[in-house]
């Protein structure tokens, strides 16, 4: 049994750890939620230079190449710190994206910049609200060739506001042969192309509404295979989220416990208390069920094992709820203070509700999880 | 990162199955015999082919084998159908006491019967009234000549009914504060003045006895510790008891709930489309993959000779609770049915049921989870102990409820 990081990944771990403590302190996540700017770009330029951005890049593309356990240790490190950089959306959406379905031509133009973070990349994928299925795509092309115009709108892109390029999910011809969606790449600075930022509960992460008007778009992959493709990138980004999830939660129960030590009531630290001492318990417990399919998540995304979709949403599912309950509880630990502006619970309390809606939410992953048990069942 | 053994332990793996696959006893062998009858068998035959408590050393019986290897032992044992084993509290509670405080005479003579399982062990610490706060024990200990007398009650005492020793905590002192006031022994259950009796469980069964000392006399030789630390014993005890509770037991889970809900149906529809169904059993599957993918970060730990991090002691806390909710679900799904305990009668031979009666019991011993809470908090959290009205006040000056 080899089911621990190994002393590299570890070294890593300290080095990431010690890089977002010098340069991503709590006063540089609210710099980005009380200020205009969409993301930390002096964090985004030096986690490039970190070469965080290129980690799962093949050398080829101007990447480092790396497994992505060693993606999972960053992305636990910027959760940690509720990093506000489009981190999740180009690496572990459009990165991944490009990977899986793109022609050397795309993988050429796009890769070596994704890897040294002069380019970002967005996922659009949700057009209204509910949950997210083949049969809502109202976006679409022109028609079925691969050099094509695109038209719809997208809403809630997370970074879209920043991003260089978006992969789109739309719909694919009704005549057309395959699963019903077509991916597309498409360069946001362009004519065809009007996006505004929106406000959202995190503004210290940026979304954007995208209209698409005709916009000059490069089919991804093959033709009726967007569906599949979107699927397969979820449960692939999942685990990634997951990570940065329980990097939040981990950091949002040690900062109730902080506060709880330290704050008395009726003559005693309130830590002391049992109504204290088993919510945060039950944070504990929440946060190592999450790690532990965390490492099972890891292990399959790495592997590219069969069984990645269950351990995606069973990864994904225990992460949410993780997450939501530390953050949320990290708040009542601080009582009053915890909902005021000045105190910094708000930005796991943000985040934590963010990531879990960023790539469906709890209900949808359940489900998901649901599906995965019975294929493998029915196996 | 990947699931596979080292060379080593994949070399003991296959030595402990191929012996298994010849060694676990035939129906046949074991027909007739009642369940303590059947477990001592099964452990007599691992003890004369070594494979019986294989962490301890070569001396008292065992092979001075590593915890990795002890846990691919009861891996590959977990494959077959073996007879129930009725010896964990012996060998993994009291052993590790006697192994630390006992005489090497003491040792050598009780350690070998215990480990062949000719010997079985109970353990008599909790009272009527000390179960979560043990240190407020009453059962008294009084010096008489050499000998030690006890009076008092003990209770849920697993196994008492065929144990032939047992380990005890006893109070000598009641004039100093309650922890510095105990001491420990171990005593033969069939001394004179040991009377036990079973404990009906509201599940039916009796797997508990009380276990009442009228003028019991033990010889001082079996004393564990100095007279006043039977505290200190007693935690070694206590240290071990988690990893032998937590051991599983076959109930209700996820396999089986969603055996269930593909089966039921719910408006013409299997229960498991329902998406408040699908909901419940993801959680559910969620636990059970945290807990089982912690254990496999604990034996990662113990592969490397490494001591396991906190994170092992979460699944007693976690799994009685979700076999009480998973039990208490998969009644609802059966609706009026689900009332049926006969198990001529009720689907899956009533197992819901049982499952729905025992559960309770599982949520409090060997730790409440109120307790198990109170120890993550403490231990793994470092948060403060609440205050203690009892701290530094002499045991006979406490107050008490009854």
């Amino acid at each position: 049994m080899n089911f621990e990081f190994s002393d590299d990944q570890k070294l890593l771990r300290e080095q990431a750890s010690r890089y977002l403590a010098d340069n991503c302190p709590p006063a540089a996540v609210r710099t980005i939620l009380e200020g205009d700017a969409a993301y930390d770009a002096k964090l985004w330029t030096g986690v490039g230079e970190m070469g965080w951005t290129a980690a799962c890049i093949p050398e080829e593309f101007g990447g480092l190449g790396l497994s992505y356990v060693e993606l999972c240790v960053i992305a636990e490190e910027l959760g940690r710190v509720a990093a506000p950089i489009p981190f999740s959306s180009s690496v572990y959406l459009a990165t991944e994206a490009l990977l899986m379905a793109g022609s050397k031509d795309q993988k050429e133009s796009w890769l070596p910049k994704l890897a040294s973070g002069e380019a970002i990349g967005a996922f659009a994928l949700a057009e209204t609200a509910g949950r997210p299925s083949v049969d809502y795509l109202k976006t679409c092309a022109s028609d079925n060739s691969a050099e094509t115009a695109l038209t719809g709108s997208k809403i809630a892109v997370a970074d879209g506001d920043v991003a260089d390029f978006a992969v789109v999910v739309a719909a694919s011809d009704a005549s057309a042969p395959g699963d019903g969606a077509n991916w597309y790449l498409v360069e946001l600075d362009q004519p065809g192309v009007a996006r505004k930022p929106i406000e959202t509960f995190d503004p210290t992460r940026s979304h954007a509404q995208i209209e698409f008007k005709g916009a000059a778009a490069q089919r991804l992959g093959n033709a009726g295979e967007g569906w599949r493709l979107t699927e397969r990138l979820l449960d692939r980004a999942a685990v990634l989220f997951a990570w940065e999830q329980v990097g939040g939660a981990d950091a949002a129960l040690e900062m109730a416990k902080e506060y709880a030590l330290g704050r008395y009531a009726f003559g005693r630290a309130i830590a002391s208390y049992q109504a204290i001492k088993h919510k945060l318990a039950n944070a504990y417990i929440k946060n190592t069920l999450a790690r532990s399919n965390c490492y099972y998540g890891a292990w399959a995304l790495n592997a590219d094992s069969e069984e990645l979709p269950l351990a995606a949403a069973t990864a994904r599912v225990a992460a949410i709820q993780a997450c939501n309950f530390a953050a949320k509880e990290n708040i009542q630990t601080h009582g009053g203070m915890g909902f005021t502006w000045e105190f910094d619970c708000q930005f796991y309390y943000r985040r934590a509700k963010l990531l879990s809606v960023n790539i469906g939410s709890e209900a949808f992953w359940q489900d998901r999880l649901m599906h995965a048990v019975e294929r493998r069942d029915a196996a | 990162m990947d699931f596979n053994d080292t060379a080593a332990e994949a070399t003991f793996r296959e030595e402990a199955r191929a012996w298994l696959s010849d060694n676990v006893p035939s129906e046949q062998e074991l027909a007739g015999m009642d369940y303590v009858t059947s477990a001592k068998f099964w452990q007599k035959r691992k003890f004369d082919g070594g494979w019986a408590c294989i962490r301890w050393p070569k001396e008292y019986g065992g092979r001075g084998a590593s915890a990795i290897e002890q846990v691919i032992l009861h891996q590959e044992e977990a494959r077959f159908d073996t007879p129930m084993n009725i010896f964990t509290i012996g060998q993994g509670m009291a052993a590790p006491t006697l192994m630390t405080y006992a005489s090497d005479e003491a040792k050598a003579r009780l350690l070998p019967p215990m480990a062949s399982g000719e010997q079985i062990w109970c353990q008599l610490f909790s009272e009527p009234s000390s179960g979560s706060d043990l240190a407020s024990l009453r059962t008294r200990s009084e010096r008489g000549g050499d000998d030690w007398v006890i009076n008092g009650q003990k209770i849920w005492t697993s196994g008492a009914h065929y144990s032939d020793y047992g380990i005890l905590v006893t109070r000598s002192d009641p004039t100093v504060a309650k922890h510095k006031g105990l001491t420990y022994f171990f005593l033969d259950m069939k001394s004179p003045g040991v009377e036990v009796r079973p404990i009906k469980q509201i599940s039916g069964d009796s797997n508990f006895n009380e276990v009442y000392f009228s003028d019991v006399r033990i010889p001082g030789a079996q004393r564990l510790g100095e007279v006043g630390q039977g505290w200190q014993v007693a935690l070694t005890t206590l240290m071990n008891e988690r990893a032998t509770i937590g051991a599983g037991y076959a109930n209700v889970n996820f396999d089986v709930a969603c055996k269930l809900a593909r089966r039921i149906r719910i408006d013409g529809k299997p229960a498991i489309e329902d998406p408040a169904v699908r909901a419940k059993l993801a959680n559910w599957y969620v636990q059970e993959s945290g807990l089982k993918f912690t254990g496999y970060r604990t034996l990662t730990a113990l592969s490397r000779g490494e001591i396991p991090g906190p994170e092992h002691s979460i699944g007693k806390a976690v799994g009685a609770a979700k076999t009480q909710d998973m039990a208490s679900f998969c009644v609802d799904l059966l609706e009026m049915a689900g009332a049926i305990s006969d198990p001529e009668l009720a689907e899956m031979d009533g197992l819901i049921q049982m499952t729905y009666m025992s559960a309770p019991g599982h949520r409090i011993a060997g730790g409440t989870d109120e307790i198990m809470m109170n120890i993550l908090a403490e231990r793994v959290l470092g948060l403060p102990q609440e205050p203690r009205m009892d701290k530094g006040i002499p045991f006979n000056e406490v107050p008490t409820g009854t």
